[in-house]
């Protein structure tokens, strides 16, 4: 240590290389980061809740001696702008929903609303969303899990960008980062970044009324505008990954020059599915399932029952993309595709498409089926061809 | 005066950092030094004598080949010239400067220079591929001797030496599946390439290319590829296998037989990627796997040597069965008379013009006779051993480590992940790799796919002292700390270099990027108000 730059004291080293990474964030224009704690969230984990949504579930949380950690992860989270705190603009709510983190670490501080200290409600994340927005915050970072990010969904939708520090019980969206410093990390490179990168992801809940009673049952909700870091490659022999873009007309192509007539099509829910539609110039219903026919909208937003009477006379295919951060094939989010559909269309017919970093991002971990139906996710499990692009495919294992 | 002159540089006999500090000139490119009128040489004025005798020379050159105007040339002395690209190379962080153990999948060995001076000579140098092979008997000599190493390394019985690179030598492997296939009246049902995820990724590319639907496996719980996702993609529409053996992760497939015998059965062929040949040089062959087809990088495993674009050499090899369709010509020897044959009649064609880079097959017979057959083992042996070194030391560095087959080791290179450490610190695989080049040593970003996450594939080869490879490791545990104690110092990096940290954003904005003196000529002028 001590020579990186020879004949500087280290000090002026520090300086300089932190003008040098954030010179594209000025003082003058402070960057508005909204900031969200749902002090409540992941509270009932430990103590075997099944979730903190609800009103009273927290107390009751509390009342069984769970500890608040949220607060924590969010701490974490945010520590990483910490060096750019002289360009930030934090509006967020009062005490435990962000202020007393966000002014401990010592940024700046807008306070916006009101809240009951110790005992906070999703309204009060709700109506923070909502202010946000009002005030034209350059990103929302929150703390919490999917019931949060539903919360903030509903509010703002696709109008601002949104990042997740996962911090609940429940975590199946797509649209929180790996862990808290991942999500610091992800923030900090949007913030500072001239052409930041943004991309739909999953808004997944469970019904946590019925989870409570021991059914389980998840819902695609939407999707919320998220950002990532790209990755940048170097070398002569580098292939710079397609875009997500480009991957999907690719995988879109196949899908549909393979499509045959007077079958029907059951798109499953999902950004890869819609692509289909879109290259066909048709509307896709992001979180219901519609069907095709010789490339014309049969159907759309089809319910189960509507499925089977389809299928009582006609032959058709699945196609189906995983969903969420666990890659769910069934059973999470599209549950219109029931075990009675799909026995009735056949496993064989289900096709499985998906871009390849989604593939990647599973480390190993298995497609998954949860259908409800034991003996069918059996069948549907061993090893299936993900179709990853035109002509291109992987084999990769189904679970259950 | 016992003193030892060294121990300054050694602490606990591992070597400190070096104090480095890259070369910045700030040099213009080339173009910008013009100076109309400037020359490196002046050639004499023609005397009058002599023009009287010969005429213009030039008249016999027909109107259609002429240009309209002479080449945008940049005009400048030779000195010039010299300063201006000794400035350069002084801004590079070549192979011959550094411990290039970071660019794994490369095989970086150290390339003899005796080996550089053959090429070079005018005995190799100024001959011509339009000669009669009669004058060129000498190096269709050493590429019909190359030939027959390379047979006895690979147990194949054929081979090709005519494309130019290791994809050049798998796409004339596709070729040869697809005339294969195409000689039985099975190419139209036969329309699917089965490989892995941690094979050379040029297998997938030049099987796509060929109009092959590519079909990839995935690693089983145990890194190793899954045979049971093999036979659920074999079929009837099998063409081929094409897989990389030990795959890029350095892990070496055991059931690699049973995989070809697999594919066999389903009535495909197995093509073996021997890019990562270096760490079973003499101890394992394609033959024995029950290969149909394979091929070596002369610039990597056969140092020819690797690196800055070339040139390189790929031999394609192939068994009795599957050598009638290799690229011709190849060399045949008649009689004691060397000579080109082209009598393959069911020839894929040709690969390349001519022969394949002849002075780069003359490297590649200079190092195998270097070294004999026990000299190739034993290289293999330095290499797997300085691989699993690394392997031991690399895993005592926090925030690293080897997924995939973990616990086991490897051949003769590993893929790293610095997961941990980026999930703790922030600090990415790419931002080590150019911290690291603050202490003079190269490392390399690019493992396609990205699979692995935040990668780092070293491949030390058996060129490398245990010192460098001390060193090395010094350089990466000192950059994970500091990624642990001042990450920012990482991020910023590379502070010692010739440049420093740069915006990789308007890469994604063709407008603001050129590849060509000419195409930043262009963007300047439409860019330019007016």
């Amino acid at each position: 240590m001590g020579y990186y730059l020879a004949g500087f004291p280290e000090k002026s080293v520090r300086e300089f290389t932190r003008l040098i990474r954030f010179s594209n964030v000025t003082a003058v224009n402070k960057v508005k980061l909204g900031f969200i704690v749902n002090p409540v969230a992941g509270i009932g984990g430990r103590v075997g809740l099944k979730g903190s949504d609800g009103s009273d579930i927290h107390l009751k949380a509390l009342a069984l001696g769970a500890v608040p950690r949220a607060g924590v992860r969010a701490a974490q989270a945010l520590r990483k702008l910490e060096l750019l705190k002289d360009s930030i603009l934090v509006l967020t709510y009062p005490g435990e929903m962000g202020e007393n983190i966000a002014a401990s670490i010592g940024f700046d501080v807008k306070v916006l609303g009101a809240i009951k200290q110790g005992n906070t409600r999703a309204t009060d994340t709700i109506n923070a969303a909502r202010i946000m927005l009002e005030l034209d915050c350059d990103l929302i970072l929150f703390a919490g899990g999917d019931g949060t990010a539903r919360d903030i969904y509903n509010t703002v939708g696709q109008m601002v960008p949104v990042l997740g520090i996962p911090a609940g019980v429940k975590i199946h969206s797509a649209a929180f980062a790996r862990n808290p410093s991942s999500a610091g990390e992800i923030a900090h490179q949007f913030l500072t970044s001239s052409q930041p990168s943004i991309r739909d992801a999953e808004v997944m809940d469970i019904d946590e009324a019925l989870y409570r009673e021991g059914t389980l049952s998840s819902r695609l909700y939407g999707y919320l505008r998220v950002p990532f870091i790209k990755r940048y490659l170097q070398g002569v022999k580098t292939a710079i990954s397609p875009g997500e873009i480009t991957a999907l007309v690719d995988i879109a192509s196949e899908v549909v020059i393979s499509m045959k007539p007077d079958l029907l099509y059951l798109l499953a829910p999902g950004t890869t599915t819609r692509a289909v539609t879109t290259m066909l110039a048709l509307e896709k219903t992001l979180l219901g399932v519609d069907v095709i026919k010789n490339r014309e909208l049969l159907l759309s937003d089809a319910n189960e029952s509507q499925l089977l009477e389809l299928l009582e006379t006609q032959d058709g295919k699945i196609i189906v993309t995983p969903i969420g951060g666990q890659g769910f094939l069934f059973g999470r989010g599209n549950q219109q595709i029931s075990p009675h559909v799909i026995r009735k269309i056949g496993t064989d017919n289900i096709r499985i498409i998906s871009i390849p970093e989604k593939i990647f991002a599973l480390q190993g971990q298995p497609l998954l089926v949860d259908t409800g139906d034991t003996s069918l996710d059996e069948e549907l499990s061993g090893f299936k061809r993900v179709i990853t692009g035109s002509g291109e495919s992987i084999v990769y294992r189904v679970s259950t | 005066m016992n003193q030892d002159i060294t121990s300054k540089r050694y602490k606990y006999g591992k070597p400190k950092l070096r104090r480095f500090h890259q070369a910045k000139w700030d040099e213009p490119i080339i173009f910008e030094l013009h100076t109309p009128g400037q020359r490196g040489v002046l050639p004499p004025p023609i005397e009058d004598e002599m023009l009287a005798k010969t005429g213009d020379v030039f008249a016999a050159l027909p109107d259609e080949i002429r240009r309209d105007e002479p080449p945008a040339l940049p005009e400048i002395s030779q000195g010039q010239v010299q300063r201006h690209y000794l400035r350069l190379s002084q801004e590079n962080l070549g192979a011959d400067f550094n411990v290039d153990v970071g660019q794994g999948t490369c095989t970086m060995k150290y390339s003899p220079k005796i080996n550089e001076h053959l090429a070079r000579s005018p005995k190799m140098s100024a001959l011509h591929p339009l000669q009669d092979v009669s004058a060129v008997q000498g190096i269709l000599e050493v590429m019909y001797r190359l030939e027959g190493f390379l047979k006895s390394i690979s147990g194949m019985d054929r081979f090709s030496m005519q494309p130019c690179a290791g994809s050049s030598a798998i796409y004339t492997n596709v070729s040869i599946i697809r005339a294969y296939h195409r000689a039985r009246g099975q190419a139209e049902q036969r329309d699917e390439i089965i490989t892995t995820i941690f094979s050379h990724p040029s297998n997938a590319a030049c099987a796509k290319t060929a109009g092959y639907k590519v079909i990839t496996l995935y690693p089983d719980k145990d890194g190793y590829p899954d045979i049971g996702a093999l036979k659920s993609a074999l079929s009837d529409r099998t063409a081929a296998l094409m897989i990389t053996n030990p795959e890029d992760t350095g892990i070496y497939n055991p059931r690699i037989r049973e995989f070809v015998d697999l594919v066999h059965q389903a009535g495909g062929i197995c093509s073996y990627d021997q890019a990562n040949a270096n760490g079973i040089l003499g101890i394992t062959r394609a033959r024995e796997a029950g290969f149909d087809l394979c091929h070596f990088n002369l610039h990597k495993t056969f140092s020819t040597p690797h690196g800055c674009g070339g040139p390189g050499g790929g031999a394609s090899g192939a068994t009795e069965e599957l050598a009638r369709f290799l690229p011709v010509p190849v060399v045949s020897n008649d009689g004691g008379q060397y000579f080109l044959d082209y009598d393959l009649p069911d020839s894929i064609g040709k690969m390349t013009p001519f022969y394949g880079n002849a002075a780069v097959m003359l490297r590649a017979y200079a190092w195998i006779m270097s070294l004999g057959a026990d000299g190739l083992r034993e290289a293999a042996e330095i290499a797997v051993l300085n691989n699993n070194y690394l392997l031991d030391r690399m895993l005592k560095i926090r925030g690293v480590s080897a997924p995939y087959a973990e616990g086991k080791r490897r051949i003769e290179q590993v893929r790293y992940s610095w997961e941990k450490l980026t999930e703790e610190t922030g600090v990415l695989s790419e931002q080590i790799g150019l911290r690291a080049a603050d202490f003079g040593v190269h490392y390399w970003t690019s493992h396609h796919p990205f699979v692995v996450p935040e990668p780092c594939t070293l491949e030390p080869t058996e060129s490398y002292s245990l010192r460098e490879l001390d060193e090395y490791l010094s350089i990466l545990s000192h950059v994970a700390s500091e990624a642990y104690q001042d990450p920012e110092v990482v991020k910023t990096a590379p502070h010692n270099s010739t440049i420093h940290l740069v915006d990789h954003e308007p890469l994604d904005d063709p407008d603001q990027w050129a590849t060509t003196w000419r195409a930043f000529r262009r963007k300047v002028s439409e860019n330019s108000p007016g």
